[in-house]
């Protein structure tokens, strides 16, 4: 947007030329379309900096005027005479140049001898100073990922916009003044002491080497890579498009790529975390468990010693051990004696195959993912509702919002990106609404903050409703026109007054007022949620709750609305696509109708199993009544991330045949009877499904280690061993064939990805991809969007005399899910290396415990050892624990209860209690 | 149930296994601290452009910023810890603390160093009271605090001690003399004797329309007389000419070394200034003025808050629409678009033009910036008609000027004299003559920033425009006279160390310009043509007047004092 409002072009003269900007355009950008290398040091072209004009690098004469002007920042208006050459002008950057040499380490000693600052100086031939130096700061290498060496600062302060106005983590600053000024972090802490996130945004921005990643920093200068590879990032569901760099065939550091979902930005996982492959745990060669050893889940295999219990096979073995092991149980006890997990880490080509071997090999429904522990609930609301279980408008979409509401969600730790776009809309005049029960990164930012009392949703959202109704703020038009089963709803959430309601979730009825008059009276407002909705016994509910938000306030299918759970995984939408769930084949088409399953008998041209299959925590409890005697995992790890995982291992120990495919001996491995190695993202060729239904491509940067092998090979090699004949050549002709049974892809070639790298879908018929979905009404039978009214249900296991507290769960911004990948990563071991229990200070203070010390959490189920650390953003009566971290597992703790719908768990809410570790913890 | 759950697994995780932190990242609210600062401020609303007054806040009452008074205010303000710390380490008069320091002394005492003070002898009373008390008492030197015409001056807290000696200072710290004392002036009852309000009355009442008072404003000839000298009926019209809301703001931020007008209109008037406040708030129909008065005029400030205070119980002005804010020491926020954002509690950085301030200023609104002489004469223009505001001048020159007149005079001070009035003249007729066993050798004609003039040009005519061709500047008309006991060169230093001091460090040119172009003054020899090419990018490079005009000094001493330097 043109500073100026002006939307007009102007025609002005460019050295001589006669020459037309668009509206907002500044001097140096119509320069450099013309073909005119302007200098620039502070400026970056880059999306979301803001030019800054403080360097003086870019300085142009203007005819008329007294001083020169600074080409980046100003905008040409009609009839301007530039000249970007005169004598005056380029011995201004010259000068400019020089003077910032002086202070800098000599060329032969830059950290970055190529970095923009010595690429230019050397254009303009300046390699030396005449002018005096400054003192020489020190350096700080305070921060296990980035190295910051001030003396080659020249305040341009593109970190600070970097961390300012594009993360908008607001860490580093520009304190005192004139040759005293000085890039800070926080209070001119030491980087790593600092509140520095690490997103690495400011590493990218730095022109001169100030701030490098540590893998590349070196006395000598700058590492170099040689070569690099555009992919993607493989944790979250953002979806951030990313370049390797790789030297010798080792990733050296990750730079941004500028995809539809990130421009340029990543976070402390996707550009620090890469090293996991590397780790020398890494499975490499196919394991087969020692002869007479017995499985105890309780005893914990060393991940660095797989020898110790299995040793090795080869291929043939290994694939020939496991494939027997399924086939055995496949002809004595029917299909439905095995169950097989996919993974959402996997790609789609993976999860399809997966699912389709476990359909077509095993003839069962029973396989599944992670989706079950994340969003199984708000699908089931979203397919129930609108028959559609994805987003309806992409993350970013909230730049066009007035009112965003995030509600169940911790962005700024599990989707950091998507956060930066919240926290960008905020600072350009949205209203940011926060629901959680914990504080958290986006409360500063939040015009309201609702911390309200934990499993209260409905309550709280049955609540806004009425509001909405009763002042008559609905949007009858949208009901009347899309909508159905409103009377319903209406006439329910009367019921709920927020004057009565604020007892229960613990927000003022006034409050709950407001929010919900700014919700509905903005012109565009849209929800985000996440686990803190779904994984609840009444996680659907919840999820039913927002879908009638947006209903009746007609706040969906249009830009700057709609519904938006964020994704976990960074393939969990594109899993769940392609059928990796156990009652729906790909394209959510449901596995018992019989249309459904005629098409897929026909087009896999086998007998299929009619009937919807068991999901994740079933499986669990059907092994324990000895109904399931067998099962394939593939990239996940139950052990670790399934509620009352106590119980889940003992499951897993149990059966006759396990075998699990991954990169590491977790603790599901351990409990294997075949292991194989698997690949690790940067290893393969893919297609990824983010969170905003975005089809995206990460590519092959690295040969696989030792024996490793694609994942895809192995699924198609246990395949043909259980009489499969399957022969594909690549993850392309897999991608060519789902895409035959998957109407959404239509418009989506492996081709147009690899020209693109990413596209949406669904494509139109004009090969425009429509990022807004419910434009008109809905998938549905009738078109209609239907209300589904929610009563305010009680956790599961709701805090009593014996467990006092509430124990909830989640991620920590630096790991990854069960933390077999991150806690590998050496950058975030190091910032998060030892388990933490979150609890208020106050809590703490109350109970006679210290932060820092070891305390014993306890419920039901479990009982794990911990350090306790102070949170101010954890309420009072509230522990949450991170459930990355397998010495002191979250979920050995965690109720095993289930949404009715969704099949999902009660992660966020049981009962617990605590009191001083009774021994120390584990060193 | 689990069986068993009293036995806790011994897993171990895979990574190195190094301590994990008690807290989560960085500095953490210390709940004492919170409560502290919590209290201090009150009521006061938890806004952004409050910041540096919630700062005041804590430095009066700690007389520091204690870290962890920062950490709260933060979380008070919801503002970034980086935010707070870059905005009060911007300012000198914060005292922001490292985590292990102390508290300062009880009793700060700043001695002026610039160049008035400097050729009163400040240097030697620095050393002597930093000799005598530097253990006790913390000795600081300070930047101009607008008493040049009685040099030397020593602040002891917010208590000027004029014409400053040893004794005299010795007598404050021991008697705890810390705050200002208030001059005599006119107040709210005398002014309305002697006619006052009765103008912004026609005003409001509708005898006067706007276009009537901005055809006087601009036939009077009156202009920006903080040192722009932009037309002031222009602009009240160029600013009511953009959609409103629209803002005001008061440049009371006189800070250019050499000049001590505003105070005196200030601290003897200030009823005439702030009619003239009212009238501009009415003619841009400013929904609020700000009034952005420097920290180093403590008795300005108790005067302005009582005479505000009295306004605001007439039917005059509406309540809480006229703001006094308070700098904190920072020349740079005289330049009108860093004094825009040091009102909106940031650090002071120019802003770049276009937009200028009177379409894209406070708050992003239109805004009509004035200075405090502008806004005092404006009374007079309107009541005494257009003629007689212009009838006055010399050599050829129209209107009143105000000259801030100090160093080697008989009678230095403010001196109300006709605009185009020559240095001879003004000495002659309004200074007593130079001082005793003073010859005159040349004169700064406008502060720091206005370049240096040998004696020869004695005759030039003092106004806008006039002194240009000489490579110097008449802007906010401060006449610092030096003689030939003073030496040009070090006068030069001294400018040009008071800019490296007050540079905001924005600007390659200008942060990186002046600190090297000191350390090369500094050396015995001078590398004229280095230091000619370097002044040369400053002029044309820097963002902002400050760098600009920088070099001024060092220019004049090449071209008008060629013998002073090596």
């Amino acid at each position: 947007m043109p500073l100026d409002g002006s939307n007009t072009e102007v025609t002005f003269t460019l050295d001589g030329h006669d020459v037309t900007a668009q509206p907002g355009e500044s001097i140096w950008q119509v320069a450099q379309r013309q073909g005119t290398d302007i200098p620039h040091l502070c400026y970056a072209p880059e999306p979301g900096y803001a030019a800054d004009g403080n360097c003086r690098a870019c300085m142009v004469e203007i005819e008329g005027e007294r001083t020169l002007a600074a080409s980046c920042i100003r905008r040409p208006t009609e009839g301007m005479v530039v000249n970007t050459a005169t004598e005056r002008a380029e011995s201004s950057r010259r000068m400019v140049f020089e003077l910032l040499a002086a202070d800098q380490p000599p060329r032969d000693h830059a950290h970055d001898a190529g970095s923009k600052f010595w690429q230019w100086a050397d254009r303009l031939g300046i390699d030396d100073s005449r002018f005096p130096a400054r003192l020489t700061p020190e350096p700080d290498l305070s921060h296990p990922a980035m190295a910051v060496n001030l003396d080659a600062c020249i305040n341009c302060t593109l970190c600070v916009r970097a961390c300012r106005d594009v993360q908008v983590n607001d860490v580093i600053g520009m304190a005192h003044r004139g040759a005293d000024a000085k890039i800070v972090f926080d209070f001119d802490d030491p980087m790593g002491d600092s509140t520095c996130v690490a997103c690495g945004e400011c590493v990218q921005a730095c022109p001169t080497g100030a701030l490098l990643p540590s893998t590349v920093a070196a006395p000598e200068g700058r590492i170099q890579p040689d070569r690099q590879v555009d992919s993607l990032c493989p944790y979250c569901g953002v979806g951030c498009q990313l370049t390797y760099n790789i030297k010798d065939d080792k990733l050296l550091f990750v730079d941004g790529r500028d995809g539809p979902s990130n421009h340029n930005r990543l976070c402390v996982k996707g550009r620090f975390g890469f090293d996991y492959i590397h780790h020398p745990d890494r499975l490499t060669k196919p394991l087969v468990r020692k002869e007479g050893l017995a499985k105890d889940p309780t005893v914990q295999l060393d991940p660095a010693r797989p020898l110790d219990y299995f040793r090795e096979a080869t291929w043939d073995e290994a694939l020939d051990l496991a494939a027997a092991g399924l086939k055995k149980v496949i002809d004595e006890r029917g299909g439905n004696a095995l169950a097989g997990f996919g993974s959402a880490k996997g790609s789609n080509e993976e999860a399809y195959l997966f699912q389709k071997l476990v359909r077509t090999g095993f003839h069962t429904n029973n396989v599944d993912h992670c989706t079950r522990l994340c969003h199984a609930s708000s699908v089931a609301a979203l397919m129930e509702t609108v028959n559609s279980g994805a987003v309806s408008a992409p993350f970013y979409d909230c730049e066009k919002s007035d009112v965003i509401v995030v509600i169940g969600a911790n962005p700024t730790v599990n989707h950091p990106v998507a956060a930066t776009f919240f926290k960008n809309a905020v600072k350009n005049g949205a209203t940011l609404i926060v629901m959680d029960p914990r504080g958290q990164a986006l409360s500063r930012h939040a015009t309201h903050m609702l911390q309200f009392k934990g499993g209260s949703d409905v309550a709280l959202l049955n609540a806004m409703m009425h509001v909405i109704i009763e002042e008559g703020l609905a949007n009858e038009n949208y009901i009347e026109g899309y909508t159905e089963g409103f009377d319903d709803l209406k006439k329910h959430v009367k019921d709920f007054p927020p004057e009565k309601m604020a007892g229960i979730c613990g927000i003022d009825a006034e409050t709950i007022r407001i929010v919900a008059r700014k919700y509905a009276t903005a012109q565009n407002s849209i929800i985000f949620w996440g686990m803190g909705i779904s994984q609840h016994v009444h996680g659907t509910d919840n999820s039913r709750c927002l879908i009638s938000l947006a209903l009746m306030t007609g706040h969906v299918g249009r830009p700057g609305t709609g519904l938006h759970p964020l994704r976990g995984q960074n393939n969990v939408q594109g899993a769940s696509d392609v059928g990796l769930i156990p009652m729906f084949y790909p394209d959510y088409l449901a596995v018992g109708s019989e249309d459904v399953h005629a098409k897929f008998e026909d087009f896999w041209n086998t007998e299929l199993d009619p009937a919807p299959g068991l999901t994740v925590v079933e499986i669990m409890g059907a092994i324990h009544a000895g109904e399931i005697r067998a099962m394939y995992i593939m990239g996940e790890n139950p052990a670790m991330s399934d509620p009352d995982a106590g119980h889940a291992r003992k499951a897993l120990a149990s059966l006759d045949h396990l075998v699990v495919q991954d990169l590491f001996l977790t603790e599901t491995a351990a409990l294997a009877d075949v292991i194989l190695p698997a690949s690790a993202f940067p290893e393969k060729d893919g297609t990824f499904t983010n969170t905003n239904r975005q089809v995206q491509l990460g590519r092959k940067a690295l040969p696989l280690p030792g024996d490793a092998k694609q994942d895809l090979w192995i699924i198609q090699e246990i395949a043909r061993r259980i009489g499969l004949d399957w022969n594909y050549g690549g993850p392309d002709e897999v991608f060519a064939e789902l895409a035959q049974c998957m109407p959404s892809k239509d418009g989506i070639t492996w081709e147009r990805l690899v020209n693109e790298s990413s596209v949406t879908y669904p494509v139109g018929k004009d090969g425009v991809s429509q990022e807004i979905i419910f434009r008109e009404g809905f998938p549905t039978g009738n078109g209609r969007g239907r209300f589904v009214p929610a009563d305010v249900l009680p956790p599961d296991e709701v805090p009593d005399d014996d467990y006092p507290l509430i124990l909830t769960t989640g991620r920590v911004l630096e790991h990854w899910h069960t933390g077999s990948m991150t806690r590998r990563a050496e950058v975030l071991d190091r910032i998060e290396p030892e388990a933490t229990a979150n609890l208020s200070p106050r809590e703490l203070g109350k109970r006679g415990l210290k932060p820092g010390e070891p305390i014993r959490v306890e419920t039901r189920r479990g009982a794990i050892e911990l350090k306790a650390r102070a949170d101010r953003d954890v309420p009072e009566g509230m522990v949450f624990i991170p459930f990355c971290y397998v010495e002191a597992a979250a979920n050995l703790l965690t109720n095993p209860a289930l949404d009715p719908f969704g099949k999902i768990p009660e992660f966020k809410f049981c009962a617990a209690r605590i009191s001083a570790a009774e021994t120390v913890a584990a060193e | 149930m689990a069986d068993g759950n009293t036995d806790i697994l011994k897993f171990r995780g895979p990574g190195r296994g190094g301590k994990g932190a008690s807290a989560p990242k960085g500095r953490q609210v210390d709940p004492d601290a919170a409560v502290e600062i919590a209290a201090l401020l009150g009521d006061m609303p938890r806004r952004r452009d409050l910041l540096i007054e919630a700062l005041h806040l804590i430095q009066d009452a700690y007389r520091c910023l204690a870290r962890a008074h920062l950490v709260a205010l933060a979380a008070e303000f919801r503002l970034a810890m980086a935010e707070v710390y870059e905005t009060a380490t911007f300012y000198h008069h914060f005292d922001v603390l490292g985590d292990d320091d102390a508290p300062p002394p009880e009793i700060t005492l700043r001695v002026c160093d610039s160049i008035g003070c400097e050729l009163a002898g400040a240097k030697d009373l620095f050393k002597d009271l930093n000799d005598r008390y530097g253990d006790t008492v913390r000795v600081l030197t300070a930047p101009c605090m607008g008493a040049c015409d009685r040099a030397p001056a020593v602040a002891v807290g917010q208590n000027q001690i004029l014409n400053a000696d040893a004794d005299r200072v010795a007598d404050a710290i021991t008697n705890r003399k810390t705050s200002p004392s208030l001059p005599g002036h006119i107040d709210y009852d005398t002014y309305l004797l002697e006619g006052g309000y009765k103008t912004l009355r026609d005003c409001l009442s509708g005898r006067l329309t706007v276009e009537t008072v901005v055809s006087h404003l601009e036939q009077a000839e009156l202009r920006g007389l903080g040192g722009a000298g932009f037309p002031t009926g222009r602009k009240w019209k160029i600013v009511s000419g953009f959609p409103g809301p629209r803002l005001m703001a008061v440049n009371a931020d006189e800070g250019e070394p050499g000049t001590f007008k505003d105070r005196y209109f200030l601290e003897t008037d200030p009823h005439r200034f702030l009619e003239g406040v009212l009238i501009g708030m009415w003619a841009v129909e400013a929904e609020e003025c700000f009034i952005y008065l420097r920290d180093e005029y403590p008795a300005a400030r108790q005067i302005l808050l009582a005479a505000i205070a009295k306004l605001e119980k007439t039917d005059l002005l509406k309540p809480g629409t006229l703001h006094l804010r308070r700098g904190a020491g920072a020349y740079i926020c005289g330049e009108e678009s860093a004094m825009l954002e040091s009102i909106e509690g940031k650090r002071g950085l120019p802003r770049h033009r276009p937009p200028f301030a009177a379409e894209v200023g406070l708050f992003g609104r239109p805004t009509l910036i004035n200075n405090v002489e502008t806004l005092f004469w404006v009374r007079d223009v309107l009541e005494k008609g257009p003629d007689w505001f212009a009838s006055h001048g010399r050599n050829g020159r129209k209107g009143i000027r105000t000259f801030s007149v100090s160093g080697r005079v008989k009678e230095p001070g403010v001196k109300i004299a006709e605009a185009g009035i020559t240095l001879r003249e003004l000495i002659d007729e309004y200074c007593g003559g130079m001082a005793d066993g003073h010859t005159l050798k040349g004169y700064l004609p406008g502060g720091a920033s206005g370049g240096i003039l040998p004696a020869s040009k004695d005759n030039l005519p003092l106004d806008f425009g006039t002194l240009e061709e000489h490579g110097c500047l008449i802007g906010s008309a401060a006449v610092v006279v030096l003689s030939e006991q003073d030496s040009a060169a070090d006068a030069a230093l001294n400018l040009m160390k008071f800019f490296e001091d007050e540079s905001c460090g924005q600007c390659t040119p200008c942060r990186a310009g002046c600190e090297k172009a000191v350390k090369m003054m500094s050396a015995p020899d001078w590398d004229r043509p280095l230091l000619e090419e370097l002044s040369r990018t400053m002029t044309d490079a820097s963002i902002c007047g400050l760098g600009q005009a920088a070099p001024n000094g060092l220019l004049s001493v090449f071209r008008h004092f060629p013998q002073d330097v090596k």
